[in-house]
């Protein structure tokens, strides 16, 4: 830490790693309705449950980038943040917002629109929030001493994240309307320019810990960028192929989703080669095992199990399966999760000033959390696969199939067990660390 | 080798032109396709309040709509067409739980004016244009001759 206001970041990152326990939490409930324990029905039925699961991952991930901004921008701008107080109002504003949607959720407020279920009054609540961050963001990067491409890259895709939330707030009366703006927000979210922030991130990360030449590193990052906007924009056809719009989509979505793997598949190259060329030297190696496990597992999990299913052909037998539900859960884990823990690990011997990164508990969550995840998604990807020739290739009814997949969630829960000890073990090294303190400050 | 400015400009140029393309035929999409596709000129106030109710009770927190939703509980584009609007009324209405094979449907209890509006809504959609999804099961045919 070189500067005393990068401690905010620590208190976003804390909240980011409470809303993660809870979606685990929601994550059981929905397991467990799989298999048939379905005690919680009356108060927690599986949309609500489902809802809160997909939010409090948004939620997490959008603390957790924010923490990760508050962190990095005044060490690239060489600039403290230009308002702290500011900063800790709009985090308690954040969370505030947070917990009013998921307690709604379970008393039937929301609006029900796959991952934007927060109500439109709250939504403009998230515009002031967002955008007072943004507005923090922006102005310590002009004040700064420096504008270097990793916060402009990284400041670049929290602006355009803001941006592309507006379109999910309007009303059509037309289903395939509000389908089609909806996966603006979703999918060129994900696909688009939250990407830039996580390659924004992982830049700073491998400058920081590999001590490459910043010049090659921020090269790099424009050819990733690039590849991403170049095939995720057009590739939000992927999402067009049967919603009520023209085939012209089925050509243009298979063509440019298929190119998607690219920008992941340079991001892992990427990572990899600045390791090797790196000097070795930096000690916190649980932070570089969560660098480069994030550029891998994205190209796997986003990439890879991405490309499976993408091509029209394809996508018309897993289209609403839960080979979906296989890809989204290694998707989100391995380049948004892993990016997101990636920064804290690095961060918070720098926040506390306690060197505690070569603990045994911090690998052992690493390899739990990676393996129970990878788990996780092979026993999605079995039950989809099954689910996918015997409702849309045999034509059984969907309730017999469900039965038939059931065994595959007890599979689910184990791994799921595996990854959350993971999880847990991280949280104990996080709370461990302590809070930031200024004796943390080095001014090297 | 490329330099830093060369790289710059790829991401530049290459994102601006993908968003106009973008831009464009989804311009096309919403003038041209939608119109012809959906038939918006079907959305009457019952279908429109269907949707409302939709979306108030997050019913795609459990099921699919156009594939898209959640997927503990059947894709209910062509819903109509499989079951028939005297099923769908009953589940709709029903005080209990509705269980089929033990999986849970919150029972919603809605009205008869309600349930209506949300089957309007379900025949609505029945009759959008979806470049062939759902699938028909190719191999049902084979199945079912080789049981008998």
């Amino acid at each position: 830490m070189r500067y005393k206001s990068q401690k905010v970041a620590y208190w976003f990152f804390a909240l980011s790693m409470l809303l993660l326990t809870l979606q685990i939490v929601y994550g059981f409930v929905m397991g467990f309705d799989r298999i048939g324990w379905q005690g919680l029905h009356d108060y927690i039925p599986f949309n609500t449950a489902r809802a809160v699961h997909t939010n409090l991952l948004v939620m997490w991930l959008l603390s957790g980038f924010m923490g990760a901004a508050y962190y990095i921008i005044p060490e690239e701008s060489e600039h403290e943040l230009v308002n702290v107080k500011l900063a800790y109002i709009q985090l308690i504003a954040f969370a505030l917002v947070g917990v009013a949607a998921i307690v709604g959720y379970h008393f039937n407020y929301w609006e029900g629109r796959k991952f934007l279920e927060i109500p439109r009054p709250l939504d403009w609540l998230v515009v002031v929030d967002v955008l007072t961050f943004l507005g923090l963001i922006l102005a310590t990067i002009y004040a700064g001493k420096k504008k270097t491409t990793t916060s402009l890259v990284l400041a670049m895709g929290l602006l355009f994240a803001a941006l592309l939330y507006l379109p999910g707030m309007i009303w059509f009366d037309n289903q395939t309307m509000d389908s089609f703006f909806r996966w603006w927000v979703v999918h060129l979210w994900v696909e688009g320019v939250w990407e830039l922030i996580m390659g924004g991130i992982l830049a700073f990360l491998l400058i920081k810990i590999t001590g490459v030449d910043r010049e090659v590193i921020e090269k790099w990052l424009y050819v990733i960028v690039g590849l991403t906007f170049i095939s995720g924009i057009l590739g939000t056809g992927h999402h067009y192929y049967y919603i009520g719009v023209g085939k012209i989509w089925l050509i243009v979505g298979g063509i440019f989703s298929a190119l998607e793997p690219l920008a992941f598949l340079g991001m892992a190259l990427f990572a990899v080669a600045m390791y090797r060329k790196g000097e070795k030297k930096h000690p916190n190696k649980i932070a570089l095992s969560w660098t480069l496990g994030t550029a891998i597992v994205s190209f796997v999990g986003a990439g890879l199990l991405g490309m499976a299913h993408t091509l029209p052909q394809v996508n018309m037998y897993t289209h609403g399966t839960l080979v979906t539900a296989m890809h989204g859960h290694l998707a989100f884990w391995g380049a948004y999760a892993m990016i997101v823990l990636a920064i804290i690990s690095y961060a918070m011997p720098n926040l506390t000033g306690r060197k505690l990164y070569d603990s045994n508990r911090g690998v052992l969550a690493f390899w739990l959390s990676n393996i129970g995840m990878l788990g996780m998604t092979v026993a999605f990807g079995v039950a989809g696969v099954a689910q996918v020739y015997l409702e849309r290739k045999v034509g059984l009814e969907f309730g017999v199939v469900q039965q038939e997949i059931e065994v595959h969630f007890v599979i689910l829960l184990i791994c799921a067990t595996m990854f959350a000890t993971g999880i847990c073990l991280y949280l104990y090294e996080f709370i461990k660390y302590g809070t930031p303190n200024d004796e943390a400050l080095q001014l090297n | 080798m490329l330099s830093k400015s060369q790289a710059r400009t790829f991401f530049l140029g290459g994102t601006a032109v993908t968003f106009l393309i973008f831009l464009g035929l989804s311009w096309n999409s919403l003038s041209n396709e939608v119109p012809k596709q959906t038939h918006p000129e079907n959305l009457t106030p019952q279908v429109i309040a269907g949707k409302q109710l939709w979306e108030a009770n997050n019913c795609m927190g459990c099921h699919t709509i156009l594939g898209e939703g959640a997927y503990y509980a059947p894709e209910l584009t062509k819903v109509v067409e499989r079951r028939g609007e005297g099923y769908i009324k009953a589940v709709l209405m029903s005080k209990e739980p509705w269980q089929p094979r033990g999986r849970k449907m919150v029972a919603y209890g809605f009205s008869d004016e309600q349930a209506m509006q949300l089957i309007e809504f379900l025949k609505w959609i029945g009759n959008t244009d979806l470049n062939g999804f759902p699938p028909k099961p190719d191999y049902q045919q084979s199945t079912q001759n080789t049981t008998k």
